[in-house]
């Protein structure tokens, strides 16, 4: 025996090394007929690598103090070394998790990844995305300009309009009857510590979920039902490595060519990924005359303004916007078809999933504009923008609500026994 | 050496439930302490304090702005015809009564303060919490049509209140802004946070 091998059997002896390799990696089997939408669940991974490992290099410099931090983050763009890079990468790397995430959730979509045996799978995922909206917000406070500022006074309050409770439980997560220093300094303890443990925690159990029943694919068939006789190995499988850690890899310098484009030369996005207004020191004796949020909580803002105040509360649209992420949860058992890819549903889900995607970019952009910018319907006081929204709220909604039926009554093509190409 | 007997599956159960719920209300208990040292600090409550404010030199029709709690509050000499102005139209207006508890029992009145002339208002959006900007002047001048009759535009999500901080009809914020605390220590004198009965 060599030295290495002999030294490969000491370890494996006291820690599951090779057996864990082969369960997870050379002798995992995914389906041979992955396409591009299979890119997104490892370059989230490695967005998640680094955020933290950029994130870990900010702390060394940023002071989440209400009279520092905003100072302490022009410090880091200006007479850190390298800061405005570390920097840069922590806020592209923010936008693009989303941009990786959503295609990764629409791929699942498309191709029925949530269904039976997945279910899981689908729900950890889901409070990935959960834990990546708090780290979104909690993250957005700490600059300390006027869009983090006024931004987390609109998502507090919120929580502010829960009857009975709600102005009890605003004040407890501000720590204070404002947004203040007590707020920034806890949201900075959520964004470093509290939540990325939960999210890696999450992250592998996703994994693990995912392994234990095995990837789907674009076909939407499931390869462990032909097996090899002999070796009980599926026919379609092939090694996740090194097939698909070589494929991958042509996905990670793809999408890190874009990555560093946009850190060197438009990390702003045109106030899309950096909002104008955040290069204001916080000020909570001045409002900004527009607040939005990032683009990636845009759909569901717009939804939150869309839903008229009822009984003098706000709290409706605190529900609309909640439920329609929530929501999600309930695909594996809203979804009734026979068939789970795309390729074999029938015309009624293509409508469905068209109009869902149609919405949720409108909302994106209604929710990134104010709500008089497109003026009013007619002579009436209704802006065409809050109707424009109330109509793809009600349309994001009924894909799901109707989804048990237009799914069931559908007419699918018949599955193909083995993958296609 | 005593005899192994069979396990007994009640005493079992009653031992793990036992244990259970101990363990949960012990759980509760640690969890405790971290939950409140989440709610506001000492210092914070301090800061929170009310706050005394002198209109001794506030011109009929000039605003100023204090902060309390960290939060403007506007203090409103109004004129005439801004006091005029919230007796019309008062149709248009969502709660013209003030039926919602946002104002201090004594300031429950058409104008909304304990003396006529003067408002005292948390400037604040009931919407989400944005700072409307004073629109005071009446009709054109405004730059909000010719039957604007003054009062407060808010600059988020456009929601226009009054000069008494009454809320139009149709408005995303859903009620009217609120009405601090508030008692003149003298004339000239107001105090802001704290009223009679002591806050």
């Amino acid at each position: 025996m060599s030295k290495t091998a002999a030294l490969l059997q000491w370890i494996d002896d006291r820690f599951p090394l090779t057996s864990t390799w082969k369960a997870h990696l050379s002798e995992y089997y995914a389906p041979k007929n992955f396409n591009f939408w299979y890119y997104f669940g490892s370059l989230a991974l490695m967005v998640l690598v680094i955020q933290i490992l950029s994130g870990i290099f900010l702390t060394m410099h940023y002071k989440p103090d209400a009279n520092q931090a905003f100072g302490s983050v022009e410090y880091i763009m200006r007479d850190v070394p390298w800061g405005w890079l570390v920097r840069y990468i922590h806020s592209t790397g923010a936008s693009m998790f989303f941009v990786v995430v959503y295609l990764h959730m629409f791929r699942g979509l498309i191709y029925g990844s949530f269904r039976k045996p997945r279910e899981l799978t689908w729900i950890f995922g889901m409070l990935i995305y959960l834990c990546m909206m708090a780290e979104a917000f909690f993250g957005y406070l700490l600059p300390w300009g006027q869009m983090s500022y006024w931004g987390a006074q609109v998502i507090v309050n919120l929580f502010g309009a829960i009857p009975f409770v709600g102005p009890d439980i605003a004040i407890w997560i501000r720590g204070d009857y404002v947004v203040s220093d007590a707020t920034l300094n806890r949201f900075f303890a959520f964004h470093v510590i509290a939540i990325p443990l939960v999210l890696l925690g999450l992250v592998a159990a996703h994994i693990v979920a995912l392994h234990e029943v095995g990837s789907n694919n674009p076909d939407g068939i499931e390869i462990k039902k032909k097996k090899d006789p002999k070796t009980g190995i599926p026919l379609d499988g092939i090694p996740f490595h090194p097939y698909y850690t070589v494929k991958d890899i042509v996905g990670v310098v793809v999408f890190l060519m874009v990555f560093t484009v946009i850190v060197f030369f438009i990390p702003n996005m045109g106030g899309y990924f950096l909002e104008d207004n955040n290069f204001f020191p916080a000020d909570p004796m001045k409002t900004p005359p527009h607040i939005a949020p990032v683009w990636y909580f845009t759909p569901y803002y717009a939804m939150l303004r869309a839903v008229p105040a009822m009984f003098s509360s706000q709290f409706p649209g605190v529900i609309v916007m909640g439920a329609a992420v929530l929501i999600f949860f309930a695909l594996p058992w809203l979804d009734r078809g026979r068939v789970k890819s795309i390729r074999y549903r029938g015309p009624k889900f293509k409508v469905a999933i068209a109009a869902f995607v149609v919405s949720f970019f409108i909302l994106g952009w209604l929710g990134v504009n104010p709500t008089d910018f497109l003026g009013k319907v007619g002579s009436s006081d209704l802006e065409l923008a809050t109707l424009l929204a109330r109509v793809f709220t009600i349309i994001y909604f009924l894909f799901f609500l109707l989804m048990p039926w237009y799914t069931s009554s559908d007419r699918e093509k018949p599955e193909p026994e083995r993958v296609t190409g | 050496m005593a005899q192994m007997s069979a396990p007994d599956g009640k005493k079992r159960r009653f031992l793990v439930a036992a244990t259970s719920v101990v363990g949960a209300v012990g759980a509760a208990f640690v969890a405790t302490p971290f939950l409140v040292s989440m709610s506001p600090s000492q210092r914070a409550k301090a800061a929170g304090a009310p706050v005394e404010v002198d209109i001794s030199k506030l011109e009929p029709g000039m605003l100023i702005t204090v902060e309390w709690r960290g939060r403007p509050v506007w203090v409103l000499r109004r004129t005439k015809e801004m006091l005029e102005s919230l007796t019309k139209d008062t149709d248009k207006i969502a709660d013209p009564d003030s039926e919602q508890p946002l104002q201090p029992d004594y300031a429950r009145n058409p104008t909304r303060s304990i003396k006529p002339e003067v408002m005292v208002m948390v400037g604040i959006c009931s919407h989400l919490g944005c700072s409307p900007s004073e629109k005071l002047k009446i009709g054109p001048d405004s730059g909000l049509g010719d039957d604007w009759p003054g009062g407060f535009l808010c600059p988020c999500h456009g929601s226009k209140f009054d000069l008494a901080g009454r809320v139009f009809k149709g408005m995303p914020a859903p009620v009217n802004l609120t009405v601090p605390p508030y008692m003149y220590l003298t004339d000239s004198r107001l105090l802001i946070g704290e009223d009679k009965k002591g806050a």
